[in-house]
């Protein structure tokens, strides 16, 4: 059965139609791509699984529950963990305390008003910082992260929240090519191992090619093609609109 | 039934001078982001020069008319001079520091004022054609209202030809949308700025002028005049002037009619007004959404325990405090008590303002809530100091409960200004139910029980309190909850994304600021053995905020440091100068433009310096 069923999702903003409906599944330790050029409503849609933003039509189911129109914090309950386009994380804290901070809540252990902080779950929050090659930095401050590295933090506080569904919105923005086939290749050995369903965007082809399952394509809003690498490498619209332009390799 | 014409009209006049002076606050804060506290002190200002150019010119209309042009003039120039000496310094200071410094800037002005003009109030002696009266539906209606009530439409009709039709006027809407675009634009924004500044100072100098003929020129128009302006503004929606417009003509009549129909409350009635409107609009009619707070770009410094080095020094005070009734004498124990009760006061309002990101201007709202639960228990059933003090948190958290309910929900300035108004409306409850709180008489003998009413034990229960309020309160913060609070103000989105509850996280942290501070009101009237409207009044809301911002926002121990070198500086301040406002008014502004990260702040940044990764 598939973890996410998205089913007639649109959008609009004040008449512009951002996403329209658009409607696919992803099963459990899948990786499904989501591609299109800049401004395609890839963000919009990922805002509207992780109830960033409220749909205007269509329904979300998570696990066959539905969650449309739930609020984030509901949605993040229901095990879906997510990064950000724009990297948000705490910056009042170091690199460790912030997944602390989300095994904290995980467990639902944020209304203690007595028992520091320091400590808990550490070793837990070490183990997912080193798993995603963060170890030797935990006792930074998060604001002097490179930008890659604040990525890699967003999916060790995603993880920390034990998803069924990890929504990555340009996971690998600001990362030297090399590092982003590692990171993305992490992310595949974890949905495989934990049967996490990863939903993903990515501007590097390579990356996409390399480590999706299958790929949508989004186009103003719309989706033109669905299929694995071949398939999509092969499709014409997919070609003049995506491939044609010369974008292998856009990001940020 | 035939006083509702008159009345409206009445209404309708007080809503011109509303709309004068909240529409200079909003264009000023639509382009500079500036919440100018010391607008109202510039409505003063017009009132007293206009009285001084006025009654130094004949009587006859076209004088008069003279006299106001010449009053707006001269506020725009000082508008100018205070935007060069203090404003371009704090542009890209923290909101909380700009609104600070305003404030500094109030209390210079009134000082200045005071020195000038004297503590008289200066009524307009007013000519015969001043006093003229039109019939309406069998009323009498003073001319001048009538006049009055066109001014406000003139007014927008001329600010929008100002704007919607010349050069000036597009660039500022263009910088009220997006100040960045019009930097790229290559428009010269200093003087943008201060032209903008120049017209809002102007406008409010016009409405302090024109407000002569039917009261006076007197040292409390600021601060009253702005607490009004701030609920217009926000009604409207900041930056939006029709929307200032429509919500002064709003809360014009509601106040005209409320001071006929329910004259206690007719504060209180304005502030359900605002809270229906916020709750249904969080932006005001008009406004639209604030960008939210600039939460991904400035990183907070990482909350690290204090240096060893630093807990030593902590420990070494206590004990000096612990041992100084022995020492010293009876009056510096009276300001070593209130040091306590200060502490308390600023550790409050830091756990809410820095780990909870909601900036408090009423935070003398909670401390008199609790001052006045204490009171009136005693008064009601003579409840003795032990109840008293455990009565007064309870009080005050219940109440922040449900003022926190909606005002959570609230970001940024809109939060500040609304506990401004808050605190405004129990100032007024505590001013007008004369039956319950004694009014401006406030209430008398309160006193400690015998076993403490000696100025030494008094004293140590004093400290003991702070010390364990001080010590709970950190404890709280270094706890998974602190740490959630702390991570809902570095970022909500991230926060909500992991699970985290940011409105009841925040409305909890209301609740227990509440509660402390309002410990700290009951211990302060016990101290001095009664409780008055004072307590409340924005000057103390604004203690508590330089307390805490002297001290620095980022670490724990910044409000206790703040709070103690605040006491220290107004204990001498007040003995030494009758010029005090001023002195403490140039004070803050200066150490706003020159520390903006606090004493705690900038001693940590020296100590640290090179240590940190
Ligand atoms: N909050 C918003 N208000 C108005 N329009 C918006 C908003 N968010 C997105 N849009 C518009 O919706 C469209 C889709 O934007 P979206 O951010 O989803 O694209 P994207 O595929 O993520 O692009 P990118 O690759 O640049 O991240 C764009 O035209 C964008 O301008
Ligand atoms: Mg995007």
């Amino acid at each position: 059965m598939s973890v996410l069923v998205v089913q007639g999702l649109s959008k609009s903003f004040g008449g512009v139609r951002a996403v329209g409906d658009v409607s696919f599944a992803v099963a459990p330790g899948e990786m499904l791509a989501l591609i299109g050029p800049n401004g395609a409503g890839k963000s919009t849609l990922f805002n509207m699984v992780g109830g960033q933003l409220v749909p205007d039509a269509g329904s979300v189911l998570l696990g066959g529950v539905p969650i449309t129109g739930l609020g984030p914090r509901a949605i993040a309950r229901h095990g879906v963990g997510r990064t950000f386009q724009i990297t948000a994380t705490f910056g009042s804290m170091t690199v460790r305390e912030n997944v602390q901070m989300a095994l904290l809540s995980h467990k639902g252990e944020v209304w203690s008003f007595w028992r520091p902080v320091a400590g808990r779950h550490a070793a837990e929050a070490d183990a997912l910082l080193a798993g995603v090659g963060l170890a030797a930095q935990a006792e930074r401050a998060t604001g002097v992260l490179a930008y890659g590295d604040l990525k890699r933090l967003e999916l060790a506080i995603a993880l920390g929240n034990e998803p069924r569904l990890l929504l990555m919105d340009e996971p690998t923005a600001g990362m030297a090519p090399a590092e982003r086939v590692a990171l993305m290749q992490l992310t595949r050995r974890l949905a495989t191992e934990r049967g996490v369903a990863v939903l993903f965007t990515e501007h590097d082809m390579d990356v996409v090619f390399d480590v999706s399952d299958r790929i949508l394509v989004l186009n103003r809003g719309t989706l033109i093609a669905e299929g694995d690498g071949a398939s999509i490498r092969a499709n014409p619209a997919v070609r003049e609109i995506y491939l044609g332009t010369g974008a292998t390799s856009g990001g940020h | 039934m035939d006083s509702i014409v008159p009345q409206l009209l009445t209404g309708l006049a007080g809503a011109s001078s509303l709309f004068l002076v909240a529409s200079g606050l909003t264009i000023i804060f639509g382009v500079t982001r500036i919440v100018n506290f010391s607008h109202g002190s510039l409505m003063m200002l017009g009132a007293y020069i206009g009285w001084s150019i006025i009654t130094r010119l004949p009587r006859e209309p076209e004088w008069f008319v003279l006299g106001i042009l010449l009053t707006v003039l001269a506020t725009a120039l000082i508008g100018v001079v205070l935007e060069v000496a203090v404003l371009r310094r704090v542009y890209r200071a923290p909101e909380l520091f700009q609104l600070l410094a305003t404030f500094g800037v109030v209390l210079v002005l009134q000082d200045v004022t005071l020195w000038i003009w004297g503590a008289v109030e200066l009524p307009l002696p007013r000519p015969r054609w001043l006093r003229g009266f039109v019939e309406i539906m069998g009323n009498r209606f003073p001319a001048y209202d009538l006049f009055l009530i066109l001014v406000g439409p003139v007014v927008l009709g001329l600010l929008w030809l100002l704007m919607n039709r010349t050069r000036w006027g597009t660039l500022v809407r263009a910088a009220t949308l997006d100040r960045e675009m019009v930097a790229a634009l290559g428009v010269n924004q200093r003087t943008l700025f201060t032209s903008v500044f120049a017209l809002g100072a102007g406008l409010a100098g016009l409405g302090g002028a024109l407000s002569l003929p039917n009261a006076s020129a007197n040292l409390n128009i600021d601060l009253s005049v702005i607490t009004d302006a701030f609920v217009v503004v926000v009604v409207g929606g900041l930056g939006s002037l029709t929307g200032a417009f429509l919500a002064s003509l709003l809360i014009g009549v509601i106040q005209a009619f409320g001071i006929v129909l329910v004259p206690k409350i007719t504060l209180v009635l304005i502030f359900l007004v605002m809270a229906v409107v916020l709750v249904f609009r969080p932006n005001g009619l008009l406004g639209r959404p604030q960008a939210e707070a600039r939460e991904a770009t400035v990183a907070a410094p990482v909350v690290r325990a204090a240096p060893r080095e630093l807990r030593l020094l902590g420990a070494l005070a206590l004990l000096v405090a612990a041992v100084a009734p022995f020492v010293v004498g009876d009056y510096y124990l009276t300001v070593l008590t209130d040091a306590c009760v200060a502490v308390i006061f600023a550790t409050s309002l830091h756990f809410m303002m820095g780990p909870g990101g909601m900036a408090s201007f009423g935070h003398a709202a909670w401390f008199g809530i609790g001052a006045y639960a204490a009171g009136l228990l005693m008064q009601w059933l003579g409840a003795p100091m032990p109840v008293g003090l455990l009565a007064a948190p309870l009080a005050a958290g219940i109440v922040a409960a449900l003022f926190g309910w909606f005002v959570v929900r609230l970001s940024g300035v809109y939060l500040s200004m609304l506990t401004l108004a808050f605190a405004q409306i129990v100032w007024a409850v505590s001013f007008q139910w004369v039956e319950v709180t004694g009014g401006d008489n406030g209430l008398l003998g309160l006193w400690p029980p015998d076993w403490a009413r000696s100025p030494r034990v008094f004293y140590w229960i004093a400290l003991a309190l702070a010390v364990a309020v001080a010590l709970l309160l950190r404890r709280a913060l270094y706890a998974p909850y602190g740490y959630a609070l702390r991570a809902a103000r570095d970022s909500a989105t991230r926060a909500r994304a992991i699970g985290l509850d940011v409105a009841r996280l925040r409305m909890v942290a209301l609740v227990i600021a509440g509660a402390a501070c309002g410990l700290s009101g009951a211990l302060f009237s016990y101290g001095k053995g009664g409780i008055f409207p004072t307590y409340i009044s924005i000057p103390h809301s604004v203690e508590a905020l330089l307390m805490v911002l002297l001290g620095g926002l980022q670490t724990v121990a910044g409000p206790i440091i703040g709070a103690l070198v605040y006491t220290g500086l107004a204990d001498i301040l007040v003995r030494s100068t009758d010029l005090w406002r001023l002195v403490l008014g140039a004070v803050i502004v200066l150490l706003v433009t020159a520390f903006p990260e606090g004493i705690a702040g900038a001693a940590r940044r020296l100590w640290l310096r090179g240590r940190e990764a």
